[in-house]
């Protein structure tokens, strides 16, 4: 339960391993936790330094791929025959957040099979779907460990899950919880109902933060052919690298960061709906300081301009994945138009900057 | 509140279908339906990222969106990738 924003969990297209990131569980002593005469773990609320290192690594991409919790159905506290029962994605950073709101509640938590993909990704691509949680209803026998009816989806999940067809299938009735997993405990408060507050998907600047590491992580591959490429050329120019290269990375090194870290920060601030064109602008402002910094002759300062403006307007491109207010046909339109402008502004700006170079 | 492209342009709401459930104003992340008078309307236009949770829940079928990511490299993928494969999807997972 509760995505945090959308940076999407990682890949169905991961190998199926086990379940490497096992959840700290602790021994059956709950009367009510036979489901069909098998035990049911219970779930810490409290999360350990390992789970707290580990949430950071994946941040920044380390194990993201089998970063993942055994699905089925968990308990948190001694939940009885007529406690909730809470539905959310086996991504352990999922689980993390879900568990930890949940201090001093007794209820059931089930876990469903979604890849290690986080709740509003899952559901986007329908793993978190209808025909998964049908699924893992009856293999849980979750009929047989509670008396009520009712399951309690994070809201996100919506987008893959029809309440309408749960219910037929399995008896269950779903209704929707809040967006965020810290307002569940208000949420059951106050007899399951949500305030139009806890409907609304949150996107500040945090939120955008947080997100940064895994555009860098994605960086990193170009950043290190574009010091390689300086290197070469140096070598070539002069028999032996230089410092020159290194300099010369630097506007490169910077609009990487700008690109990755500045842009989702300034996102509400910057001109135009286009994710391109938003970028553009601070692109261009990025080279505009630096060659006020680092004055340089004309072809070479246009190609930092050109090359820097193009390198800060695509990763602000490609930034829309990770908002809570994109539309594919929205993306889809820009990138009509933005894909070709960015490769002639990039490749006009390697054709200045290698005539600078013969000059 | 960000606005993107087109946000919300291909959102339907047949109100003649509605049967006033209130399931796509408790779905949407957005705050794009309102109720009244029993009937759902869409009172936010430019805010729907067209996500489809309101679609995909409505029991009448009585709103249609084109659904869909709006990821960027997803559409990157999806321009690489044997377009027979069908639409778009995360990049990132």
């Amino acid at each position: 339960m509760g995505t945090d924003a959308r940076g999407c969990g990682s890949g169905s297209s991961a190998p199926r391993r086990a379940f490497a990131t096992p959840i700290a569980t602790r021994p059956d002593e709950s009367p009510h936790a036979q489901a069909s005469g098998r035990p049911v773990p219970a779930l810490d609320t409290s999360l350990t330094w390992r789970d707290i290192v580990g949430g950071w690594l994946v941040r920044w991409g380390v194990g993201r791929m089998r970063y993942r919790v055994e699905p089925g159905l968990y308990r948190v506290g001694q939940p009885g025959r007529r406690s909730p029962v809470l539905v959310t994605a086996n991504y352990k950073l999922s689980v993390d957040v879900v568990r930890s709101a949940l201090a001093g509640l007794d209820v059931w938590l089930l876990v469903l099979d979604t890849h290690g993909v986080n709740v509003w990704c899952a559901a986007g691509k329908g793993t978190f779907g209808t025909a998964e949680l049908v699924r893992r209803i009856q293999e849980t026998n979750l009929a047989d460990v509670v008396d009520h009816r009712r399951l309690i989806l994070p809201q996100l999940g919506a987008v893959g899950v029809a309440a309408h067809e749960v219910k037929p299938a399995t008896g269950f009735s779903v209704g929707y919880g809040p967006v965020l997993a810290r307002d569940i405990p208000a949420y059951l408060a106050d007899r399951m109902r949500a305030t139009p507050a806890m409907r609304r998907v949150p996107f500040r600047w945090t939120n955008r933060l947080v997100l940064a590491p895994m555009e860098l992580v994605g960086a990193a591959k170009p950043v290190l052919g574009i010091l390689l490429a300086l290197i070469a050329l140096d070598v070539i120019r002069h028999g032996h690298v230089s410092a020159h290269a290194f300099t010369g990375f630097l506007p490169y090194l910077g609009a990487i960061l700008v690109g990755g870290v500045m842009a989702p920060l300034l996102l509400p601030w910057l001109p135009s709906r286009s994710f391109a064109l938003k970028g553009a602008c601070l692109g261009l402002l990025w080279a505009a300081g630096w060659l006020w910094l680092a004055p340089t002759g004309l072809l070479e300062g246009a190609s930092v301009i050109l090359i820097t403006t193009a390198i800060v307007s695509f990763m602000t491109l490609t930034f829309t994945g990770a908002t809570t207010f994109t539309t594919l046909s929205g993306v889809r339109l820009e990138m009509r138009y933005a894909v070709p402008a960015l490769m002639t502004t990039a490749g006009a700006g390697i054709l200045f900057a290698v005539l600078a170079m013969i000059n | 509140m960000m606005r993107y492209l087109l946000a919300g342009h291909s959102l339907v709401l047949d109100d003649t279908r509605c049967n006033g459930c209130g399931q796509c104003v408790e779905v949407c992340p957005h705050a794009v339906f309102t109720m009244a008078a029993h009937k759902a309307q869409i009172a936010s236009r430019d805010t729907c990222m067209e996500c489809g949770a309101c679609q995909k829940n409505c029991p009448e079928a009585a709103i249609v969106v084109s659904a869909g990511v709006g990821c960027a490299v997803a559409v990157i993928n999806e321009m690489r990738r044997d377009r027979s494969q069908g639409g778009a999807s995360c990049a990132c997972g």
